[in-house]
């Protein structure tokens, strides 16, 4: 970061692993949401790794009550400050994984998104149950190794492509739905704040490599994040009220194997007999992006 | 019995609006509420004392599902706000989780129970299984008798709650339907006595920006033993606590219900019949019944189940002849009812020798009819006379249905 860059309000000293996305994701986060924030953050890698009692990398007022319940304890924390006349001055961010988010927590988000409470949740997604062993979870992509989907020799891999989460979001009438990516800072800080000062429930949904989930080496987290967007397999772009109103462009694609063969969760693509034709299955994803998203 | 001085401010509304009252004059900040009979009228009463306008500095959140209910109170609570909900039954249940969340991070939310049986077989009537089923939760469980301890309870409950030494969540657990719908005299809770007696609520640790802190963090085996420890503590603290706020709203109100226990026809009881909840009514209407014949029966209503005091319940019962527990829940495996189990433990290796049966009574909401306690103090009499044959049993079973 530049001498310029905002302050963050993550310290380091917790113990994620050495390129975790998880601790960028958090860090762009608070860049943008600044310091008047209480953060509520779902159970997962990033709770567990910042605040090992006594300690805390927090200094920003942080809450972590359940895996499933950061919606309804934002909405909580969000009434509360209403009701004491402490709102105009607070924001409210909850910072959760894909799991918590798109899975066992979607239905208290769904809620705290219908009734119209004024915070902003971002979504770390690194497409696993990284916390627990690298499971799969419903932000998992297509033919992608993780621990419940081995490649096998009737599988290659998970069987499903990912839930399209900003979709969900926007369909509850949220005022400001984006995508982004770790491997994006300026792009993350600048979605972010721009949600934390609009009205209403707001959601940022960020692409976070995992260094230990997809296997890759620790130096390479941003490059691969910046890889997704440009093999247009991580479409960026912002809804207001339901509608896209701008994009991310990429110049010339790359192919999506140039992506798929930095980690090893799609190694078996390159190895098994007929991966090369799941490949094209997964370019056909990242074309449909372009062509849907007009990316180019 | 009525107290006279208070029979003029006395009305006639059903239970739950008195409840739905009680909790809008302890001025909560944040109500979160998911319907569920028979709490729904509590809800609604609150909400409508919201559309009105009634309830100043208060936001009513309503929620999805009530695992989100008392999950937007921890958020709440945690911000500094004074919290209240209401639910039951499976309700409870699928709270289970975030309850024992709540009273880990020792944010004293406050909650009325309208007991209820629990599903499968679906049933919608009164018993004790959902709330005895958050025993182990490490919330405060105070159960009460009528409409007006559920409405007197909720402003002593906020005040030993919210004790900088406790910060323990409760429930007030009040019989659904026999108590949520019923139309019987109450005096509403005054709003000034209730300011009189209820400070505002005052934590020393929020969540706030000016001064950043960490709720909810990771404890390694290292530390998370210690937290465990505390939160006993706590709840030992809130033993005598409970005792003294119940005659700090004597003071203020003129009414007592009991504080930890209470007791009836106790002092000099040969048989003593324990119980918690609405049934004690009849138990003491059958109990006078047999005093009027003179015989010694006596009742020892339990108040509070969580803390358990188990001082006060071997005191009350030490010179009894025999002593018999109904229990409106069960814990299947050992043929036996929460209370009947507990008061057996904290008896054993106590100087008291006392026989003790039980009878699990009630379940799904099955009419407990004065013939069948006057049977069970028939039993009792004969423990007293020529010890146990039975130890736990169910009342009223119907044989012809197995």
């Amino acid at each position: 970061m530049s001498k310029t860059a905002p302050k963050t309000y993550i310290t380091s000293g917790h113990s994620g692993c050495a390129g975790c996305c998880d601790a960028f994701a958090a860090k762009f986060t608070l860049m943008g949401a600044g310091p008047n924030t209480i953060v509520v953050n779902p159970t997962g890698c990033l709770e567990v790794m910042s605040t090992p009692f006594p300690y805390s990398s927090w200094q920003v007022p942080w809450i972590h009550s359940l895996f499933e319940n950061a919606g309804a304890v934002a909405s909580g924390v969000e009434a509360a400050l209403k009701a004491l006349g402490k709102k105009d001055d607070i924001k409210i961010v909850a910072i959760g994984g894909d799991g918590s988010t798109m899975d066992i927590g979607l239905g208290s988000l769904s809620g705290a998104f219908e009734r119209g409470h004024d915070f902003t949740y971002v979504c770390m997604d690194n497409e696993a149950y990284m916390n627990t062993g690298i499971q799969r979870s419903s932000g998992t992509p297509f033919d992608a190794s993780t621990t419940t989907t081995p490649p096998g020799k009737v599988s290659f891999g998970n069987p499903r492509p990912k839930k399209n989460m900003p979709a969900i979001m926007a369909a509850h009438g949220s005022p400001y739905v984006a995508t982004t990516s770790i491997g994006f800072p300026r792009d993350m800080m600048r979605k972010v704040k721009k949600a934390t000062e609009i009205v209403g429930p707001t959601y940022i949904h960020s692409h976070c490599p995992c260094t230990t989930g997809w296997g890759f080496d620790t130096s390479k987290t941003l490059e691969i994040a910046k890889l997704a967007v440009e093999t247009c397999l991580w479409p960026m772009y912002e809804m207001e009220y339901g509608e896209i109103t701008q994009v991310r462009k990429v110049k010339d694609p790359k192919p999506v194997e140039e992506y798929l063969r930095t980690q090893k969760r799609f190694k078996h693509l390159f190895t098994m007999e007929g991966g090369d034709e799941e490949i094209k299955k997964i370019q056909a994803t990242a074309d449909w992006n372009i062509k849907h998203f007009g990316l180019q | 019995m009525i107290n006279p001085a208070y029979k003029k401010k006395m009305v006639v509304v059903e239970g739950s609006y008195a409840v739905a009252h009680a909790a809008k004059v302890c001025r909560p900040n944040v109500i979160s509420a998911y319907p569920i009979t028979p709490q729904t009228h509590i809800v609604e009463d609150l909400s409508q004392f919201i559309a009105d306008g009634e309830i100043p500095n208060c936001e009513y959140i309503n929620v999805e599902a009530e695992f989100s209910a008392i999950s937007a109170l921890i958020g709440a609570s945690a911000v500094g706000a004074r919290t209240y909900s209401a639910t039951t039954s499976q309700g409870l249940l699928l709270m289970h989780e975030a309850l024992f969340n709540t009273s880990g991070m020792r944010l004293p939310v406050v909650m009325t129970v309208a007991n209820r049986a629990i599903s499968a077989p679906i049933n919608i009537w009164n018993d004790h299984q959902d709330a005895i089923a958050q025993r182990d939760t490490g919330w405060i469980q105070l159960y009460v008798e009528d409409v007006q301890e559920a409405c007197d309870t909720l402003p002593q409950l906020y005040k030993i709650a919210e004790d900088n030494e406790i910060m323990v969540p409760g429930m007030v657990c009040m019989d659904g339907f026999i108590l949520s719908h019923v139309y019987e005299p109450v005096v509403l809770l005054e709003q000034e006595l209730t300011d009189n007696f209820l400070p505002p609520f005052q934590p020393d640790d929020i969540l706030d920006p000016e001064d950043p802190k960490t709720f909810g963090a990771f404890a390694a085996p290292d530390t998370y033993e210690e937290f465990r420890y505390l939160h006993e503590q706590a709840m030992q603290k809130a033993l005598p606590k409970i005792e003294a706020v119940a005659k700090e709203f004597e003071e203020v109100f003129g009414r007592y219900h009991g504080g930890l226990i209470d007791g009836y026809m106790l002092d000099d009881a040969e048989i003593i019949i324990m119980s918690m909840g609405s049934i004690l009514g009849t138990v003491k209407d059958v109990v006078d019944e047999y005093r009027a014949k003179g015989e010694k029966i006596g009742v020892l209503k339990v108040r509070s189940f969580r803390p358990f005091p188990k001082e006060q319940i071997c005191e009350a019962v030490k010179n009894a002849h025999a002593v018999v527990v109904l229990d409106k829940n069960i814990s299947i495996g050992t043929n036996e009812g929460a209370l009947f189990t507990e008061t057996k433990s904290c008896l054993y290796n106590s100087k008291v020798r006392v026989p003790v049966i039980g009878y699990t009574i009630g379940h799904g909401g099955r009419d407990i009819r004065v013939e069948s306690i006057a049977k069970v103090i028939e039993k009792t009499k004969k423990v007293a006379k020529s010890g146990i044959t039975v130890e736990s049993q169910f009342l009223d079973l119907k044989e012809e249905l197995l």
